[in-house]
């Protein structure tokens, strides 16, 4: 190929990416970004400011909820890992042959179905004339019926539902790589199941864990549907604001701040997790 | 803790109790969703009233308070919109993730290792902030062009093009990921055999090069429209008057919950669950 052909292919090539990225992805965020410095005067009027960030610092409600929400997705994370690492485990080294596969694909099972579908299926076991609430009362351990939906326990179990497939799958696939060789060296050096677990499954499961650990904290943090269902009055989430400001309220300068700082919040904190861990993003993603 | 490993009776036997709650966890919710879709009452819970296709076939007109999915016209008109948008969705992703994937894998240009993290980033972005941004964008422009020039830019309104817009800007990623990965175990040989024997660049790649990619496109194809019919997050904010299912399902939901919405949600696992086992058994 001549010089000429591969700048025209590589320019033929390159367009559909550069519209899509542009227009699609790049733009509209500095858009969002402009017009959350934006600063209404009046219906037709308007001016630079800061406005809309210092009514964030200012109003208690939207930086308490910015926190809880920081807080509890780093808790599903954590709880997504505890409670899928053993079951990756299982799938990566101990199970056999059809077996193996087996549970694979019963971890993708719950994928079928929508996140709403998935909810849903929560609110008929929890609420409190649901499932849990009347097998409850059958055994007679409680006297009426009981509501077990619509606090933070509850969107927690949904909440790590929703993301224990993107965890187990990272995990499996870099535990699948561990030499069964290394672990028993290490019990052949006189070390405990702990000992074991910490110097060499965990190093060597790094990568996997960190990436499984960005994409559940990603996904929670920017989940809508769980929290709005199943949550109570109180377990307000960021998302819901940002909703609330553009379709309720049509005050689209504040919510675009508040956009802004929930993808603030989440880059920096997967920034700081590959950091921590050298980790970076191509690996972790691509 | 491995095979070789001894481990004590009562370890054994707890872990395998932890497995058994934990597949029983993750089937619970959707093994109850399909069972009251065929429960004999308005509600979907206990007490079992006995079995019922009402929730399917039930006509209002013909027989009293019931309507079933097939004879839901809310719920049909937003089953066609959510297969409309899916379509295209899937069209345009899969033509933009092969050109991607193209793009990525075989030419080599300055400024690559930075593309293709920008590529990443729909990733790495909340579907709410990606659905918002958009909506700020078009439906912006589309006010401040009908305010200087009365010129109405209906297409950059929430709608169905925006939809497709906003779902399009991640699913492209993932298709793209999808399709490289199968581009990268392609051997380039291959297809300077083909030009070596005569062919054209064009022939070589329709006769060696996607036939090869062939299996990686369906995949993604069917990973695409799965993650359109599904979107919440991103479609919501882009939503204008014909909502498409999950909309119309978090609208019905919110107004309280009747065995129909059962009838839906089984409805569309077991759809995703063939498609899914299409795609397994073709790879």
């Amino acid at each position: 190929m001549n010089r000429t052909a591969g700048k025209l292919s590589l320019l033929l090539l390159l367009t559909p990416f550069v519209l899509w990225i542009v227009l699609l992805v790049l733009l509209p965020h500095v858009q969002m970004l402009r017009v959350s410095f934006q600063v209404r005067e009046s219906w037709d009027s308007l001016s630079w400011g800061v406005t809309q960030y210092s009514n964030f610092f200012a109003e208690s409600y939207y930086w308490r909820t910015f926190i809880r929400t920081g807080v509890m997705s780093m808790l599903t994370t954590a709880l997504t890992l505890l409670i899928g690492f053993p079951i990756a485990w299982y799938i990566a080294k101990l199970a056999r042959g059809r077996a193996r596969g087996v549970l694979f694909l019963a971890c993708l099972i719950p994928f079928w179905a929508s996140e709403l579908v998935r909810t849903y299926g929560w609110m008929i076991l929890l609420r409190e004339s649901g499932l849990f609430s009347g097998w409850l009362q059958a055994l007679g351990w409680v006297d009426g019926p009981v509501e077990l939906l619509y606090n933070d326990a509850a969107v927690i179990v949904g909440l790590v539902y929703n993301a224990l497939l993107f965890m187990v799958v990272p995990l499996v696939t870099t535990l699948d790589g561990l030499d069964d060789n290394l672990v028993e060296a290490g019990y052949d050096l006189g070390g405990n199941h702990w000992n074991v677990l910490r110097e060499v499954v965990i190093p060597w499961a790094m990568p996997g864990i960190v990436s499984g650990c960005i994409v559940v904290f990603m996904l929670t943090l920017g989940s809508y549907l769980t929290p709005t269902l199943m949550g109570g009055k109180d377990s307000a989430w960021f998302t819901q604001q940002i909703f609330t400001q553009f379709i309720t309220r049509f005050n689209w300068e504040q919510g675009a701040a508040l956009g802004v700082l929930l993808l603030v919040l989440s880059s920096l904190l997967v920034w700081l997790g590959l950091r921590l861990t050298g980790q970076n993003l191509r690996k972790v993603l691509g | 803790m491995i095979r070789s490993v001894p481990r004590s009776r009562w370890f054994i036997s707890l872990y395998g109790l932890y497995l058994l709650a934990f597949f029983i966890y993750l089937a619970l919710p959707l093994v109850v969703t399909a069972v009251f879709a065929f429960n004999d009452s308005n509600f979907p819970s206990l007490p079992w009233q006995g079995f019922t296709l009402d929730w399917y076939f039930a006509d209002a007109a013909e027989s009293g308070n019931r309507t079933g999915l097939f004879h839901d016209q809310g719920l049909l008109s937003a089953l066609w919109v959510s297969v409309l948008v899916a379509f295209w969705v899937t069209v345009i992703s899969v033509a933009l993730g092969c050109v991607n994937a193209v793009l990525f894998e075989r030419i080599q240009f300055r400024g690559k290792e930075l593309l293709y993290l920008v590529m990443l980033l729909p990733l790495v972005i909340p579907g709410v902030i990606l659905g918002v941004s958009i909506l700020v964008f078009y439906s912006g422009m589309a006010n401040q062009v009908s305010l200087n020039w009365g010129i109405e830019l209906d297409l950059f309104r929430p709608g169905l093009p925006l939809v497709i817009a906003g779902q399009v800007a991640f699913i492209t990623t993932l298709s793209t990921l999808i399709i490289a990965a199968r581009l990268r175990k392609f051997d380039p040989q291959l297809e300077e055999a083909a030009l070596n024997l005569g062919a054209t660049p064009i022939v070589a790649w329709f006769t060696v090069t996607l036939p090869w990619l062939l299996p990686a496109i369906f995949g993604a194809a069917a990973m695409a429209f799965l993650m359109s019919f599904e979107n919440f997050n991103t479609t919501v904010m882009l939503t204008g008057s014909d909502t498409p299912l999950t909309v119309a399902l978090f609208n019905r939901l919110r107004e309280g919950s009747t065995p129909v919405l059962n009838a839906v949600a089984l409805l569309l696992m077991a759809v995703s669950a063939l498609l899914a086992m299409a795609t397994l058994r073709r790879s």
